[in-house]
């Protein structure tokens, strides 16, 4: 009698942080925007795209990667809204890429030269509103991402 | 083609007018990577004062701080310099966080406000520098997509980096994962509070200098 109570117990709480874990990712939405949407944007019109999103609580899969001069671009316009938008606090960014570490010369020579033909599209970048992605946990191979 | 060769021409007359005296060195990272106590080291070492405040709520550094003429004499070699030292650069930044540091409501709020505009003031300042000191926690985690932001710039405006790994005086540094994560970087490690390792800082920063 004891050990049934007992599993019922569990099972009620199982049940209640299943509810919690439920309600907590109830609302989140993901928006995955392909290599080709990006690539015909210029710099301004790539980092509006991206902030527009994060700016309606979405979280932007990226396929490829912005270049460097856009990556600094999106963090001073974020910045600029942080200032005007009510309870706008940032993003959290991050790039996770294919390792080439330890690969031949042949292998680093095709992933450049298909780069330069037609962009970086082997990586991955994830943004989103700091208000929903509480930190992003990267390591050359992985990226974890914590929602608030 | 146009573009390219004005480039070129900027430049080779940028080479040429540019005297090794007139060289801009940027301090540039993360919040609270001691990126000001570095800066004030170096200061105290040869010119005897602070360029700026140090604190332990991040964003203290909101404004690009100068410091002109810093000459540094190291084993019979000489290097002067501007030390530029820059808030620090962040993708977020969130009021609430300085509550936490006993700040109180509205003067975190203003803090939160000179801090954005301090990271853009940073961003924008990058295209001046002729070199670039970027100091990183070494307690952090490498791996934070700033530091590579930061990094990625610099390396596409051709601008030399010494990356230098701070707080190493402190039980969680890590040193080795600092250098695993910027393998084609000079990595130096130091503690800027403690004044640990500042001869290899010294010879690091002549070697950088000698890049420009």
């Amino acid at each position: 009698m004891n050990h049934y109570s007992r599993s019922q117990k569990k099972c009620k709480m199982v049940k209640k942080v299943k509810k919690k874990m439920v309600k907590k990712i109830k609302g989140l939405s993901l928006q995955v925007i392909p290599f080709s949407e990006m690539q015909t944007l210029g710099i301004s019109e790539r980092v509006k795209k991206i902030l527009n999103l994060v700016l309606g609580n979405k979280i932007v899969i990226l396929h490829g990667r912005l270049r460097a001069e856009e990556e600094a671009r999106l963090i001073e316009d974020t910045m600029a809204l942080v200032d005007h938008v009510k309870n706008f606090k940032g993003i959290e960014l991050a790039v996770i890429e294919p390792n080439l570490k330890g690969q031949g010369i042949f292998v680093k020579f095709k992933h450049g030269f298909a780069k330069r033909l037609v962009g970086d599209n082997s990586a991955l970048t994830v943004i989103g509103p700091a208000s929903v992605i509480k930190e992003i946990k990267r390591d050359p191979k992985k990226l974890e991402l914590w929602l608030n | 083609m146009l573009k390219i060769l004005k480039r070129f021409s900027a430049r080779i007359l940028r080479s040429i007018f540019r005297r090794k005296d007139n060289l801009k060195i940027g301090f540039y990272g993360p919040p609270n990577a001691g990126k000001t106590s570095l800066a004030n080291r170096i200061c105290k070492d040869w010119t005897g004062e602070d360029i700026g405040k140090v604190s332990s709520v991040p964003h203290e550094t909101r404004n690009v701080q100068i410091k002109e003429q810093v000459k540094i004499e190291y084993k019979g070699k000489s290097l002067t310099f501007k030390m530029i030292d820059t808030p620090g650069i962040a993708t977020k930044i969130d009021y609430e966080n300085f509550l936490k540091h006993g700040l109180k409501k509205s003067a975190a709020k203003k803090r939160a406000k000179e801090a954005t505009q301090g990271i853009i003031e940073s961003i924008q300042w990058l295209e001046d520098m002729n070199a670039v000191i970027v100091v990183l926690d070494s307690t952090q985690n490498p791996y934070s997509q700033v530091n590579i932001t930061i990094i990625g710039n610099l390396v596409a405006r051709k601008i030399p980096v010494l990356v230098v790994a701070n707080k190493t005086d402190l039980k969680r540094a890590d040193l080795k994962k600092v250098e695993a994560a910027f393998p084609e970087y000079d990595v130096v490690g130091i503690s800027a509070k403690e004044g640990l390792n500042m001869e290899e800082f010294y010879e690091s920063l002549f070697a950088l200098s000698k890049k420009v």
